[in-house]
């Protein structure tokens, strides 16, 4: 039970909103001290997993080009462009995106669009002016609120489509794991019983967006 | 064969750049953080693997203390004003959407073209990082697209990257760290201590209740564990096959897949997800860090229910 300790650091230093690095060291060392191992090998453990994990900021790469690109302006043209489609709401924008996201996902296509590329310069931009042809200057409440919908949208899109790709990293994992467990199976199957959640990912999301939308609209009522 | 090594010295040296220029930035009160930082960022990319384990684990250390102890600024980059971009918007028009649409084309001719092209018996990609090979290359032709197109400065890409990593700050190396924890945890056996006590004391003698412990139990250790994967083999060993596929018969593809995506539903609900809850709210500058994951909690709730009817009717 003391192994949790680590566990209960986690949890305990996220919730009172301590700097997460220290938080996750200060972890590490907890778990490692309850394990009985001693801390010089959990700090060379956790450099160990820290480096054969560099991979994951890989993705940091694409930040120069989006910053040029905000540099020339196309956050505004983002903008202008929903100004000219003045009939498009920021509920259907968003499920428009959400659709693209999950089927480009679903065909194995997973880092053709994310936060960094496509949220922040462009899908972001796009549903603050959705809202604003609608209901006039945004508060900053209200922006915030609609640029974290944005950010929403892009993650379950992306969770809820990749995995119907045959070649997805959890679906190997998952193969791999029940071979061990004797059972044989097709990766084909795995992807195919992924649908009817991804759909269901879909319409829930989709509803609340159009919630959201409805909510927005009747704020600006006055 | 072209490896990831590749990738890990661009995107070093992208970071080496971001800490000469951090260092340069007077407007930055604590510009010398902002370099010691990346500049370590870059050491770990450029020569992480002649560090040695100990060596990496104390440059960690190094970048929880400068994050920790708000040794940490904002640099600012010369850039165009709000009203100048304005003006460049009318001027460029659509031109502004080809470096971003250029981004996923390269990525794509990436996947379906380099990665199945072979020299002689070699790959030219390594296979297994193909995709990431094919995005870093894409972010490099991209951003030559946006200099050369935009007519922007030279040495815009590294300041206003740079600009964009300040405004990114500490949360960007939350993800790599996040990972680094997953592993120690399993170094100390944590997993199994959690699996242990969910299938020791819940109660799974009717097949609607061991759905619900399955589903439910994936979606609360991913959230402790910040990672689907994690659960994925303690909870299938200890609920999963013992007792929905061999004892109530269930589908194991049908279990299984839909376990996951019930893992995916604590994904959305937790702050140890960090490249997915944590750096979307720096990256677009919302003042509350869990914002994100505030909006995503009230579609993952109704979602997981949705998950545990599915496997309910189509397993069995």
């Amino acid at each position: 039970m003391l192994i949790l300790l680590g566990v209960a650091v986690v949890v305990i230093g996220f919730a009172a909103r301590f700097n997460p690095l220290l938080v996750v060291v200060a972890a590490a060392l907890a778990t490692g001290w309850a394990a009985g191992l001693p801390p010089l090998a959990v700090l060379a453990a956790f450099g160990k997993a820290f480096n054969e994990n560099r991979y994951v900021s890989v993705t940091l790469l694409v930040l120069p080009m989006v910053g040029v690109v905000e540099r020339a302006g196309l956050q505004e043209r983002a903008r202008a462009l929903m100004l000219r489609f003045k009939g498009v709401s920021v509920g259907p924008l968003l499920i428009a995106y959400m659709a693209f996201r999950q089927i480009t996902s679903a065909l194995g296509l997973t880092s053709i669009a994310g936060q960094t590329q496509s949220i922040r310069p462009i899908i972001a931009p796009m549903a603050e002016a959705a809202v604003e042809t609608h209901t006039g200057a945004l508060a900053e409440p209200t922006r915030h609120r609609v640029r974290a919908f944005a950010a929403a949208t892009d993650n379950i899109g992306y969770f809820f489509g990749e995995d119907v790709f045959v070649a997805i990293g959890s679906i190997l994992l998952m193969v791999s794991f029940l071979a061990t467990s004797g059972i044989t199976i097709d990766p084909i199957h795995l992807s195919v019983w992924a649908i009817p959640s991804a759909l269901a990912a879909f319409a829930i999301h989709a509803v609340r967006l159009l919630l959201f939308d409805r909510r927005l609209r009747r704020e600006a009522r006055p | 064969m072209i490896k990831l090594g590749v990738v890990y010295v661009l995107a070093g040296l992208m970071f080496a750049a971001f800490a000469i220029l951090s260092a340069a930035d007077r407007n930055n009160t604590r510009r010398f953080g902002n370099a010691a930082f990346w500049g370590l960022v870059a050491l770990s990319l450029l020569a992480g693997d002649r560090l040695g384990d100990l060596g990496n684990g104390v440059l960690v250390l190094g970048l929880a203390g400068i994050a920790g102890f708000g040794l940490l600024g904002r640099g600012q980059p010369d850039t165009t004003t709000p009203a100048e971009r304005r003006a460049l918007s009318e001027r460029f028009g659509e031109k502004l959407f080809i470096p971003a649409l250029t981004l996923p084309l390269v990525v794509i001719f990436g996947i379906l073209v380099l990665k199945p092209l072979q020299i002689g018996p070699e790959h030219l990609l390594d296979p297994k990082q193909a995709t990431l090979i094919s995005l870093a290359l894409a972010a490099l032709i991209a951003t030559g697209v946006a200099v050369v197109l935009l007519r922007q400065p030279l040495i815009s890409p590294l300041q206003e990257g740079r600009r964009l990593m300040d405004t990114v700050g500490w949360a960007a190396l939350l993800p790599q760290m996040l990972a680094a924890l997953g592993a120690v945890f399993a170094l100390a056996g944590v997993g199994k201590v959690v699996g242990d006590l969910l299938t020791t004391y819940l109660p799974m003698d009717t097949r609607a209740a061991a759905v619900a412990v399955y589903c439910l139990g994936m979606a609360g250790f991913t959230m402790i564990m910040g990672n689907a994967f994690a659960a994925f083999p303690v909870l299938t060993a200890g609920v999963a096959l013992p007792i929905l596929i061999n004892h109530f018969g269930g589908n194991p593809a049908v279990v299984c897949a839909i376990g996951m995506l019930s893992g995916f539903c604590g994904t959305l609900m937790t702050p140890l997800a960090a490249n997915f809850n944590l750096v979307p709210p720096a990256l677009l500058e919302l003042p509350d860090r869990y914002s994100v994951i505030k909006a995503q909690i009230p579609t993952a709730i109704p979602l997981l229910i949705a998950n545990m009817v599915l496997m309910y009717v189509l397993a069995f």
